[in-house]
C-alpha cells in the first residue's frame, strides 16, 4: 500500500477501529430490520398455514426459496476465493479484502441454511435427518458440506480476527464499553506472544487449504440436487462446474460492490485504492467470461439438438415466457459487465462498483431461472392437476421471506462491520511495517 | 405356521368365519372364549387343512377386520411377491372410474389425483390414446435414491410407499420423479374424523398429513388382503391389470392372464424405459381398440385443461 507510507501504526489503528452508527447507519440498519422482521413475521404465517401460503405446486414443487439457497451459497464461495486462494498464491494486495469477503461468506452461508429450513414441508422433523440420515441423498452431501463450510468460514474470520479484537480492548477508552465484554470473551486470551502467533499462523495456512475443496463441493453438491435429476434443464455433466463457476462470480461481485459501499461509508479511501479495483475488474472480467462460456456449454449444446423434452424448456428461455428475464441474466449478469470492466476506464471504482451490482442482481435471477423453467417441463404433460399449478410466480410471502433472508445477510455484514474492523488492522500495520524503507 | 396363517386369513376373509378350536397361536386375532355354552345347532365349514368339519354355532364369531400392520411390516412388505401392473392402452377410454376410486379410497385431497389418464400424442401424425398413470413402483426409484431420510422406500414385492411419519418435505423425490407421479400436502388435509386420529399407515398412506408426499401406494393394504387395487376393481373396461410377477399372473377381476404371455403377445412396454428406472408398470400398445379415442373426449370435457 504505496500510499500508507507516511501513515503511523497509530494513525491506521484510528482509522481503522470499528465506527458507531452514523445517521445514515442507522436508518440503514433499521431499514434492514423492518424487512427482515416482515420476513420473520411472512414465516410465522407460513409455519401456521403451512407451505400453502406459497404459490408453489405438485409441478413447480421448488420455487423461489430454493433459487434464493443457491444463490446465497454461491455468494458464500467467495470467501474461498479471496482468502484461501489470494493467500495461497501470495497475492499481496489481498489484506484489505479479505475480511469483507470473509463476512459475506459466513453471513451468506448461515441464510443459505436457514432458508432451506424456510423450504421444509415439515422443519421440526429437522433432526430426521440426523435421526435417520441415508449418505445416499445429495441432500445429506450438502447438509455435510454446506456446515463444514460454515465452521471453516468462521473459524477463518475468527483466527484471523484475534489480533485485532485485542487491538480492540487495548483501545476500549475509544471504543467505549459496549462491547469491551464480548471482545474480552472472544479474544481475551490472545496475548499475541510468539508461540501464539505461530499457532494462528499454522492454522490459518491449514483452513485455507482445507477450505477450498470444501468451497467446491459446497457448490458442486448444490448443482448436483439438480444434476442427479432427469429433467430437461438440470440433466447435464457441465452443471457442477457451471455452478462453481458462477458462483466465484457473483461473490467477486459481491466483494466489490462491498469494497465500494465500505470504502466510501467509512472513508478507507487511501486503504481500498484504485488499484484495488483494478486488481478486483481484471479478475471480475475473467470470472465473468469463464461463467460465460459454462453458460455456452449449458444452453448452446442441447440447443443444437433440441432433444423433444429440452425443446419446450430451451424455447421458453431463448423466446417465450421466460426470454426477458434469460436475456436479462445473461446480459446484465455478464455480457454488460464484461464490457464495462474489460476497458481501464471501467475499472475505476465507481463504474466497477456499477458492474458488480449487474453481476450480483443477474446472479440472482439466473438461479430463478435455472430453478423454475425445468419445473414447468415435466416429460409428462401437465394435466389433472389444477390449473394454478402451470404457472409459478411467488406469493408475497415467498417475497417477504426472501426479501427479509437478504436483509438478513446484509444485517449480518452490518452489524460485523459495527462490530469489528472491516480491514485487519493488525495485517494492514505489518504490511506497512515491511513496505517501508529500512 | 407363516403360511398357515395366511390361509386362514384367505379362508377367514371368505367366509368372515373361522373356528375358535382351529386356533392355537398366542397372537391369534380370535382368542379362545371358554365361556360360550354350545347351542347344539351345528354347522358345516371348510377346515384349513381342507376338510368339512361340524362346528357347534355358538362358537362361530365375526371376524375382526384385518389388524394395521406396524411400521416395520409395512416397511418390509409381503415375502415372495413381486407385484405388477399391466395397463391396456386398447381398452381406454377416460372413464376415469379408476380415478375416482383412488381419490374416494385414499382420501385425496381437491386437485391431488395419484392416477391422471393423459391424452397422449407421440407425434403430429401419430393417433392420439389415452394414458392411465400410477406410480411406476420402479426397481430403480429414483425417488427413494434421493430421499434424505428413507421417507420413501422400496420394499421386497417391489412396491415403493411413503412414511409420512418420517418426511421432512424437501420435496426432492418430487423432482427427481420423472413420471410427475407425486403429490404434496400443501395445505392441511381435510380428513374425516375417522381418518384423521387413525395413527399413519404406509399401506394406506392415510392419514394425509400436511407437508409431506403423497402418491399411488398400489393399494398395498388391499393386496396384503389379497384383493385387488381399487382403480383395478373399479374400471368398466378392464383396463387394470394387476398380479404377481413370481406367480406370473395378472388379472383385473374378469380375465386373468399369463403376464409373461401377455406381455409377449401383445408387445407390453414400459415407460421411459431409457432413463433406467425399470418400472413395475407394463403398457399394452393402443392397438385393435375398443373406443375411438373421441369416445372420451366427451368424459374428459368436465376437466379442467392446462
Amino acid at each position: 500500500m504505496e500510499n500508507l507510507q507516511k501513515f503511523s501504526a497509530e494513525k491506521i489503528t484510528n482509522d481503522l477501529l470499528p465506527q458507531k452508527f452514523g445517521p445514515r447507519g442507522k436508518i440503514w440498519t433499521a431499514s434492514l430490520l423492518v424487512v427482515a422482521a416482515f420476513g420473520a413475521f411472512a414465516y410465522v404465517q407460513q409455519l401456521r398455514k403451512g407451505l400453502v401460503v406459497t404459490n408453489m405446486g405438485d409441478y413447480v414443487s421448488w420455487g423461489i426459496y430454493i433459487s434464493n439457497f443457491v444463490f446465497f451459497v454461491a455468494i458464500s464461495l467467495v470467501g474461498s476465493l479471496i482468502t484461501a486462494i489470494f493467500r495461497l498464491s501470495n497475492v499481496p494486495w489481498r489484506t484489505p479484502l479479505t475480511r469483507i469477503s470473509e463476512m459475506i461468506a459466513v453471513s451468506a452461508i448461515t441464510f443459505a441454511s436457514l432458508i432451506i429450513i424456510v423450504d421444509m414441508g415439515r422443519p421440526e422433523r429437522l433432526l430426521n435427518l440426523f435421526i435417520h440420515g441415508r449418505i445416499q441423498s445429495p441432500i445429506m452431501w450438502d447438509v455435510i458440506v454446506i456446515s463444514t463450510y460454515f465452521c471453516i468460514s468462521l473459524l477463518l474470520l475468527y483466527i484471523t480476527l484475534l489480533p485485532d479484537i485485542r487491538l480492540m480492548i487495548i483501545a476500549k477508552e475509544k471504543l467505549g464499553k459496549t462491547f469491551s465484554k464480548l471482545y474480552r470473551w472472544l479474544g481475551g486470551f490472545w496475548k499475541g506472544t510468539a508461540g501464539q502467533e505461530k499457532i494462528r499462523d499454522r492454522s490459518i495456512t491449514i483452513l485455507c487449504v482445507v477450505i477450498i475443496p470444501v468451497a467446491f463441493c459446497i457448490h458442486t453438491v448444490t448443482s448436483w440436487l439438480f444434476a442427479t435429476t432427469y429433467r430437461p434443464g438440470w440433466d447435464s455433466t457441465n452443471f457442477g462446474a457451471y455452478f462453481v463457476s458462477g458462483a466465484f462470480l457473483v461473490g467477486a461481485g459481491g466483494v466489490v460492490v462491498a469494497m465500494y459501499v465500505f470504502r466510501r461509508v467509512y472513508k478507507l479511501e487511501h486503504y481500498i485504492t484504485d488499484r484495488h479495483f483494478e486488481k478486483m475488474g481484471r479478475i471480475l472480467v475473467m470470472l465473468a467470461l469463464l461463467y460465460l462460456y459454462f453458460n455456452v456449454n449449458e444452453y448452446l449444446v442441447p440447443a443444437f439438438k433440441m432433444k423433444k423434452e429440452e425443446e419446450a424448456h430451451l424455447s421458453g428461455l431463448f423466446a417465450g415466457e421466460y426470454a426477458p428475464m434469460f436475456w436479462f441474466a445473461i446480459m446484465v449478469g455478464m455480457v454488460i459487465p464484461i464490457l464495462i470492466v474489460v476497458f481501464r476506464k471501467g475499472r475505476k471504482p465507481l463504474p466497477m462498483f456499477i458492474a458488480g451490482v449487474m453481476v450480483v442482481v443477474g446472479a440472482w435471477f439466473k438461479r430463478y431461472l435455472i430453478v423454475t423453467p425445468t419445473m414447468l417441463h415435466p416429460f409428462l404433460p401437465k394435466y389433472d392437476a389444477p390449473a394454478r399449478y402451470s404457472h409459478y410466480f411467488p406469493s408475497w410471502e415467498e417475497w417477504a421471506i426472501t426479501a427479509g433472508s437478504l436483509a438478513g445477510v446484509l444485517l449480518l455484514i452490518t452489524l460485523m462491520a459495527r462490530l469489528f474492523p472491516v480491514i485487519s488492522i493488525y495485517k494492514t500495520i505489518n504490511d506497512h511495517e515491511s513496505e517501508l524503507p529500512s | 405356521m407363516n403360511d398357515q396363517k395366511s390361509r386362514r386369513e384367505f379362508l377367514a376373509a371368505g367366509l368372515l368365519t373361522t373356528l375358535a378350536v382351529a386356533c392355537n397361536s398366542k397372537k391369534s386375532p380370535f382368542p379362545e372364549d371358554a365361556d360360550v355354552a354350545a347351542s347344539g345347532e351345528k354347522i358345516k365349514l371348510l377346515s384349513v387343512d381342507g376338510e368339512v368339519i361340524e362346528i357347534d354355532k355358538a362358537f362361530l364369531k365375526p371376524v375382526p377386520h384385518m389388524p394395521p400392520v406396524s411400521n416395520t411390516e409395512a416397511r418390509q412388505g409381503i415375502p415372495g411377491k413381486k407385484f405388477v401392473m399391466v395397463i391396456d392402452l386398447a381398452r381406454c377410454k377416460s372413464v376415469k372410474a379408476c380415478q375416482s376410486a383412488c381419490n374416494h379410497a385414499h382420501g385425496l385431497q381437491h386437485g391431488q389425483n395419484w392416477i391422471k389418464v393423459y391424452p397422449m400424442q407421440d407425434a403430429e401424425k401419430t393417433a392420439p390414446y389415452w394414458e392411465p398413470t400410477t406410480c411406476m413402483h420402479c426397481d430403480e426409484p429414483p425417488c427413494v435414491k434421493v430421499c434424505p431420510v428413507d421417507a420413501t422406500f422400496k420394499r421386497q414385492d417391489g412396491i415403493v410407499l411413503i412414511d409420512s411419519d418420517r418426511c421432512i418435505g424437501c420435496r426432492f423425490c418430487m423432482a427427481a420423479c420423472p413420471y410427475s407421479t407425486r403429490v404434496f400436502n400443501w395445505d392441511e388435509p381435510e380428513l374425516s374424523d375417522e381418518i384423521k386420529n387413525k395413527d399413519y399407515n404406509a399401506e394406506t398412506s392415510m392419514p394425509q398429513k400436511r407437508g409431506t408426499v403423497g402418491k399411488c401406494d398400489f393399494c398395498a393394504d388391499m393386496t396384503r388382503m389379497g384383493m385387488l387395487p381399487h382403480c383395478v376393481s373399479a374400471c368398466p373396461n378392464g383396463v387394470f391389470m394387476f398380479g404377481d410377477m413370481i406367480e406370473d399372473t395378472v388379472t383385473n377381476g374378469a380375465e386373468t392372464f399369463r403376464f409373461s404371455e401377455l406381455i409377449k403377445d401383445k408387445s407390453g412396454y414400459r415407460l421411459m424405459e431409457d432413463l433406467g428406472t425399470k418400472p413395475s408398470v407394463y403398457y399394452l400398445p393402443p392397438v385393435n381398440r375398443n373406443f375411438k379415442f373421441e369416445d372420451g373426449i366427451k368424459t374428459d370435457s368436465t376437466e379442467k385443461k392446462s
